[in-house]
């Protein structure tokens, strides 16, 4: 369908004045930065109307033009702002080179449905720049945290040098504050010590109750696994406020036994959700196969179920794991300061004395996290292949 | 075995010994019609004779309980890691026995006082009061009684620490003076020991005979022995009132009675005086009024505290104006929730459209930009939106390098509500995305170029053919991003500032800063009790069974 959209070189007027606006835009940005916004509208206006006529009227090899468009632009921006000034250069003008042409050929109805008016096309478009800034938004702050964690200052902004890209802008000392501070390592070795306990914890009681859910005859089934659900529920603060009155009146508020606790309870819905979810797709005929052929039921479940079922336990293992590794408020109130960990250290440090090593510790966890997606993300898809299910 | 299968109930795809007990009952049934007048062939039975009936529902007895066991260590577990924490945080916000523990004497005595008379009680309820503050000032339990009576009265906390330091001086050395002159063996403590034995002595010295075995307890939990411990003014008073009321008949011991005869001349010493003399608040009904509403072990005060009411003599009423703070923090929570929910559904609509109506492989790149944030630290992404914020930080630079606005007046986007709203529609952004995608990815996409072949102009083929499909998807999401933001703690704390605090920063401060507990508890159950109404609503929308994660 899309292909048999037919595409036509639009007139003059219309793509003229697209491209000289987009160029108004983009000269707004420029011109305010050196100090005349209405210089800048007007002079990036007139430049790209004039380079648009000039690609389209005067020279018609449309490679060799786009290359001479980014090197003429690469070359401005760097007169305008040296280095940064050179890369913002060749991202423009790698786009008003493109730009030109797509507007110029009609490149841009090639993908849409040929009945769509004008209008319709207008708000296609819009519509895709919208999301494009939403998603903007989700990940610019992580983005943002990255470069500014080898600041060389002790910043929470980018200086100068950093801008101009610098070398000397740059440098690694919050990583080494990180890696030397005894505050950090022992925030560090006591998250390492606490997540995995936890985390072993709730992946062995859950996996067993999520093998008993998801029998056939279960009963008060929803009952139970409301309450089993329910620390994901349950607002963070109040499970944190229950455990601090009912630990200290056993005993095990400040203690590691007490965290450890209170973090496997919170990393139990996971691992429940996940398990039942690779559970439902399980063929219950080969556990019956399996004690058909005298295999008994502990047998049954590590020689046949686990395999199966092991991809949908690791990550549920992996919620639980970050769950414990990324909780802050429980072990605020579960522990004391002997159990502080990382979490812990940055919303102290985020409170009171602020330092840039959270940025260094910040980047650190998103690495982590992105390679935990990562894991988990192909855990699913090996499951649904053992499953027989099409990875989507 | 196919024959029999069409007949029976079945109950999943596969055999299962619940099938197979309707298997048996309706071959039961077909057995007694098929031999009419005649005997029943009898039930069928299994190969170890017993009848097939029992010997399968013994079977599914056995699977329930096996699934059971396999549940049980988890329920029990989360049972008591998190449900008894739960259970209990709800049974403090009610409990309230310290006053009762801690002044047991002159909560019975001030039953009798009507807090409405306008004057402070008589003379007998100081006397209890004497005691219970002084064994409570032995124990250094006054003070923490006085700190809880002070959440409902200011001043009750002075006047309990300021009496404390002075009850163990008051001139009821009289008393002990003049006893001791008649018989001078009631100094020796061990007499006393002794006397306290006979049943017929305490009959008739209930009142000292109560306060001895509370003074004795506090000893021997001292590791003192009563027997050697010197004889308190305390003990002499209450001996003074119990003969002056009973006229010590019945006692066994002789020294009772001798004391009794003369105890009509004694000099006596009026305990009101001596407590006002120690504080003039005590002649303040209101004081004794405040006591008697919070002598019961349960008390509802705290929950009226977490509505800015109070539980006074009178009954119950609002708070002064000026200390009404929890209604507008309730309020702003709801109010905030909501602002964040709306501003989720304005943002993850448009992006779940596109990922659910982009090609698989584009859809499932960009599923990675929400995801990240999803898989990122909440701390991480609390602290790049206050890098992100703050007066110096990235946003405000470059503003001020783009000449927007001068370096002078940088906007103020942390610190206050703004900021809470921003950062938590960031934090919350991909629980909105994920069930609206989920929702999305059904909706076949014909049904809106029907729509539009029939004539319908855009905006009509969204709003009534698309949108209505997408409803539950919204509502799913809308729920679940309520649920998470309406207590959230850590994001408020660290970008709210003072404005843009939750509901949920008002119970931490209370359990770690000014220690009131039992308001914490309160202000807690009734968070709990929000959220669990919207988890109801969401278990009608979606189904518990139902939440998938990423």
């Amino acid at each position: 369908m899309a292909a048999l959209t037919p595409i036509f070189r639009t007139p003059v007027t219309f793509y003229v004045p697209v491209v000289a606006a987009a160029g108004a835009f983009a000269g707004l940005f420029i011109g305010t930065a050196q100090g005349s916004g209405l210089l800048g509208i007007v002079a990036g206006a007139a430049l790209l109307a004039v380079l648009a006529l000039a690609a389209t009227r005067l020279l018609d090899n449309e490679r060799a033009v786009r290359w001479g468009i980014v090197v003429l632009f690469t070359i401005g921006g760097f007169l305008i702002g040296s280095t940064p000034g050179l890369i913002l250069g060749l991202a423009f003008g790698w786009f008003f080179g493109w730009f030109i042409y797509w507007t110029y050929e009609g490149r841009y109805r090639a993908k849409l449905p040929p009945y769509l008016t004008p209008g319709q096309v207008l708000w296609h478009f819009t519509f895709r720049v919208i999301c494009g800034a939403i998603l903007v938004f989700l990940i610019t702050p992580i983005l943002v945290v990255m470069p500014l964690s080898f600041n060389a200052e002790d910043f929470f902004t980018f200086t100068p040098e950093m801008l101009r890209l610098d070398p000397e802008g740059y440098s690694l000392k919050h990583y080494k504050d990180f890696f030397t501070n005894d505050d950090w390592q022992q925030a560090l070795r006591n998250s390492v010590m606490i997540a995995p306990v936890a985390t072993l914890l709730s992946v062995s009681f859950g996996t067993l109750a999520a093998i008993g859910l998801s029998s056939e005859h279960v009963p008060f089934r929803r009952a139970i696994m409301a309450i089993l659900i329910s620390p994901m529920i349950v607002p963070l603060i109040i499970s944190a406020a229950g455990m601090y009155f009912f630990y200290s009146r056993i005993g095990l508020q400040g203690t590691y036994f007490g965290v450890v606790l209170a973090h496997a309870a919170l990393g139990i819905p996971f691992v429940i959700i996940t398990v039942t979810a690779t559970l439902v797709g399980f063929d219950r005929s080969l556990t019956r196969a399996a004690a058909n052929m005298g295999a008994d039921p502990v047998t049954t479940f590590f020689r046949v179920q686990m395999p199966l079922i092991l991809p949908g336990v690791i990550s549920g293992g992996l919620f639980a794991f970050i769950t414990s590794f990324d909780e802050v408020v429980v072990v605020l109130f579960v522990g004391s300061a002997g159990q502080k960990t990382l979490p812990w250290q940055m919303f102290t440090g985020l409170r009171e004395q602020i330092s840039p090593t959270i940025l260094a510790v910040a980047t650190i966890l998103v690495a982590i996290s992105i390679c935990l997606l990562t894991v988990v993300e192909m855990l699913r898809r090996r499951s649904e292949r053992l499953r027989g299910m099409s990875p989507g | 075995m196919s024959d029999l299968k069409s007949t029976g109930q079945q109950t999943a795809d596969a055999p299962t010994p619940e099938d197979a007990l309707h298997e048996a009952a309706s071959l039961d049934a077909r057995e007694a019609a098929h031999a009419p007048g005649g005997k029943a062939a009898g039930p069928v039975l299994a190969a170890d004779g017993t009848p097939l009936k029992r010997s399968l529902a013994r079977a599914l007895r056995r699977q329930k309980m096996r699934a059971l066991a396999l549940i049980a260590p988890l329920l029990i577990f989360v049972l008591l890691t998190f449900i008894a924490p739960i259970a209990d945080m709800l049974f403090r916000s009610v409990e309230n026995q310290i006053v009762s523990e801690t002044l047991p004497e002159t909560v019975v005595a001030l039953k009798d006082w009507d807090s409405e008379g306008g004057v402070p009680p008589a003379d007998p309820v100081f006397a209890a009061l004497y005691v219970d503050l002084f064994i409570a000032e032995a124990q250094k339990l006054h003070t923490r009684l006085g700190t809880r009576l002070n959440y409902e009265k200011t001043g009750v906390s002075s006047l309990f620490r300021k009496t404390g330091r002075r009850v163990g001086r008051f001139d009821t050395d009289t008393y002990t003076d003049q006893i001791t002159a008649l018989d001078p063996s009631w100094e020796d403590p061990a007499t006393w020991v002794a006397m306290m034995e006979s049943d017929a002595n305490r009959a008739a010295l209930p009142f000292t005979a109560r306060s001895w075995d509370r003074w004795t307890a506090y000893q021997l939990s001292e590791g003192d022995d009563p027997a050697k411990e010197d004889i308190e003014d305390v003990l002499f008073t209450t001996l003074y009132l119990d003969l002056r009321e009973t006229g010590g008949t019945g006692a066994a011991d002789a020294r009772i009675a001798q004391i009794a005869a003369a105890v009509g001349d004694f000099d006596t010493v009026s305990l009101s005086e001596q407590f006002a003399d120690a504080d003039k608040d005590w002649l303040d009904p209101e004081v004794w009024g405040t006591i008697k509403a919070f002598a019961p072990n349960y008390t509802p005060g705290y929950f009226l505290n977490s509505v800015d009411m109070q539980k006074t003599p009178h009954g119950i009423e609002a708070r002064p104006e000026n200390q009404q703070i929890y209604m507008k923090l309730f309020k702003r929570t709801i109010f905030m929730s909501m602002v964040i929910t709306l501003s989720c559904i304005m943002l993850g609509y448009p992006v779940a459209w596109i990922l659910a109506n982009l090609p698989t492989r584009t859809a499932n790149l960009l599923m990675i930009l929400v995801l990240l944030p999803f898989w990122t630290s909440l701390l991480v992404r609390t602290s790049a939106w206050k890098v992100m914020l703050q007066q110096q930080g990235v946003i405000n630079d470059t503003l001020v390098w783009l000449g927007i606005v001068g370096d002078a007046d940088r906007l103020v986007m942390i610190n206050n509500q703004f900021g809470t709203i921003v950062a938590m529609t960031h934090i919350l952004l991909p629980f909105m995305i994920l069930p609206l995608y989920s929702v999305m990815q059904t909706i076949q996409p014909t049904y809106l170029r029907a729509a539009k072949s029939l004539g319908a102009t855009n905006w009509t083929a969204f709003w009534r053919v698309y949108f209505p499909q997408s409803v539950p998807g919204i509502g799913a999401g809308s729920v679940l991003v309520c649920i998470l933001s309406i207590g959230y703690y850590i994001t408020p704390e660290i970008v709210g500032g003072t404005t843009g605090t939750f509901i949920s920063n008002r119970i931490a401060y209370h359990i770690s800063s000014s220690l009131n507990w039992g308001l914490a508890a309160a202000l807690g159950s009734i968070l709990l009790a929000a959220v669990m109404l919207l988890y109801w609503v969401y278990d009608k929308i979606v189904g518990i069974d139902n939440v998938k994660l990423g």
